[in-house]
């Protein structure tokens, strides 16, 4: 069996407050591999966000391990991009030298940086508005330089958290489409958070379901629809019933009865 | 019978035009000097109280073809530009720190909440007894009421910058530091320039304040002189005065916050 990219055994967190002490997660285990796409759902408040969060190091976890190539997470790093639910572009800088701003990070030099930021400005396709403000541009458009900045610096793996959760369902249709456009022919290793099933369904190849409280993950879909994918997808009959599956998954999780099996 | 009428638009927040605002605002300035005009020159009110708007302003031009006025002026504009600078200089990086690391809040904040109660007024007398009554005394006035008002605001403008800001320069692998300098301070600097503006507004008063009490030249000197020489033309001159530098800052701070920090104010 080869070595997952990310490998993570027995993670859990809990949360010490003043008054009480709250499990957000527990005995989580999860494998993604290399150049696959996994998707995270579950009701608000199972802990998704906060799995991702600290896979991006964001955030310290209580027990458990993870690892990318083998190599144990201590910390956030330039081998995960990570792209925010809110835009996270820097509002003085343009869309060009958001990119850049990242490469720089990285250690590259002025001229690389320029390079590469435009390559991944023409990859979402904003070539165009590479010399505009983050005022200046969509929310669609805003979250298109998000994701060309973490993907610019080639990091191992990409981390999205609620990407597109606050863009209106025309646009986010439009990203899912770019999103899975640029997965296909460039391959990445994706863990992505959503509450939107359609959207898992969509993307993922594999769907992992969480439950709440302790969050954890309770069942693993894979998702067998061919690739290239295209927005028709949608309507056909093995989409629906992957997504009438994985929305059963979710609504059973998260019934309260169902935390004291755990 | 007759056909429903529309109600009445509400007039909360509806905009009215550029020219009809500004002609209303200028009116009430006309209409202003006018009542004292009118209450000067028929003599209802004496001289010696409030003396007429043409008196006000040829006392002005006296005070300022004999020189008077320039000192004064340079005097005071010298105190607030170093007494300021110095009050903003220390608080920038200071209310950043406690902005951003719970150690210096917890050593900082309630310090300066304390200190900031304690009227300014009543450190006038001391800081005389601390350093006479030269420059030094202008700027320690300037500086302990501004300072520690800044710090607060300062600290409050960096705790505005989303926290996802800083996520992200974590997930690029910044330094603290790096993250303060590359992301929160730019981030926070509209805010703080807006804290900026409106601190130097009050500074205005703590610099008169102290001039009043204890000075040998400056525009709030030559007010306390104009007292026990019943020359209160130059006094409402001079308060004029200083409310009219005082505009002219806020309006020339505004015009430049808004040309430097163009892109985070549209939205």
């Amino acid at each position: 069996m080869t070595e997952p990219k990310l490998r993570i055994r027995g993670l859990g967190k809990t949360f010490h407050s003043d008054k009480r002490t709250v499990e957000a997660l527990r005995g989580i285990d999860l494998d993604i591999a290399l150049n696959e796409f996994v998707c995270l759902v579950g009701a608000s408040g199972c802990g998704k966000s906060t799995l991702l969060s600290i896979v991006a190091g964001l955030q310290d976890h209580t027990v458990g391990e993870m690892a990318i190539d083998g190599d144990p997470i201590l910390g956030p790093g330039l081998d995960r991009g990570v792209v925010f639910q809110s835009y996270t572009l820097l509002p003085w800088l343009t869309a060009q030298q958001n990119v850049e701003f990242a490469l720089r990070a990285a250690g590259k030099d002025s001229a690389a940086c320029r390079a590469i930021a435009r390559e991944h400005l023409e990859l979402v396709k904003l070539e165009n508005f590479a010399g505009h403000y983050p005022a200046e541009l969509s929310g669609g458009m805003k979250q298109r330089v998000a994701i060309a900045r973490a993907l610019s610096y080639r990091p191992k793996m990409l981390l999205m958290d609620e990407p597109f959760g606050a863009l209106d369902a025309l646009t986010r249709q439009q990203m899912q489409s770019l999103l899975t456009q640029i997965w296909e022919e460039h391959k990445l290793t994706v863990l992505f958070v959503t509450h939107d099933v359609e959207e898992a369904v969509f993307l993922a190849d594999r769907i992992a379901v969480m439950a709440p409280s302790p969050g954890r993950i309770v069942q693993q879909f894979d998702v067998g629809l061919g690739r290239p994918r295209h927005e028709d997808l949608m309507e056909t009959p093995e989409f629906m019933q992957m997504q009438r599956q994985v929305h059963r998954a979710i609504l059973d999780a998260a019934r309260p009865q169902a935390g004291a099996e755990a | 019978m007759n056909t429903p009428r529309r109600r009445p638009q509400s007039r909360i927040g509806q905009p009215i035009s550029r020219r009809s605002y500004l002609a209303t605002s200028i009116l009430v300035f006309v209409a202003i000097g006018l009542v004292w005009f009118v209450l000067t020159t028929s003599g209802i009110v004496s001289p010696i109280f409030l003396p007429s708007p043409g008196k006000v302003v040829s006392q002005l031009w006296t005070l300022a073809l004999n020189g008077t006025l320039w000192d004064d002026l340079v005097a005071s504009l010298y105190r607030i530009f170093v007494g300021f600078l110095i009050a903003t200089a220390a608080a920038i990086p200071i209310g950043l720190m406690i902005g951003n690391f719970a150690r210096w809040e917890a050593a900082i904040e309630p310090l300066v909440d304390f200190i900031r109660y304690m009227p300014v007024t009543a450190f006038v007398p001391l800081t005389i007894l601390w350093t006479g009554t030269g420059d030094m005394q202008k700027f320690t006035i300037i500086f302990i009421g501004t300072f520690f008002q800044q710090v607060l605001m300062v600290m409050d403008n960096v705790k505005r910058v989303p926290r996802d800001f800083i996520g992200l320069g974590r997930t690029l692998d910044l330094s603290d530091m790096q993250i303060l300098r590359r992301i929160v301070l730019p981030s926070a600097m509209p805010g703080i320039w807006d804290t900026v503006r409106i601190t130097l507004g009050w500074s205005w008063t703590w610099l008169v304040l102290a001039e009043l009490v204890a000075a040998t030249s400056g525009l709030g000197y030559r007010i306390t002189v104009s007292q026990r020489y019943f020359q209160t033309g130059t006094i409402i001159g001079y308060i004029l005065l200083l409310g009219f530098l005082g505009l002219i800052a806020d309006q020339v701070m505004k015009a430049l916050g808004k040309r430097l920090f163009r892109q985070d104010t549209q939205h």
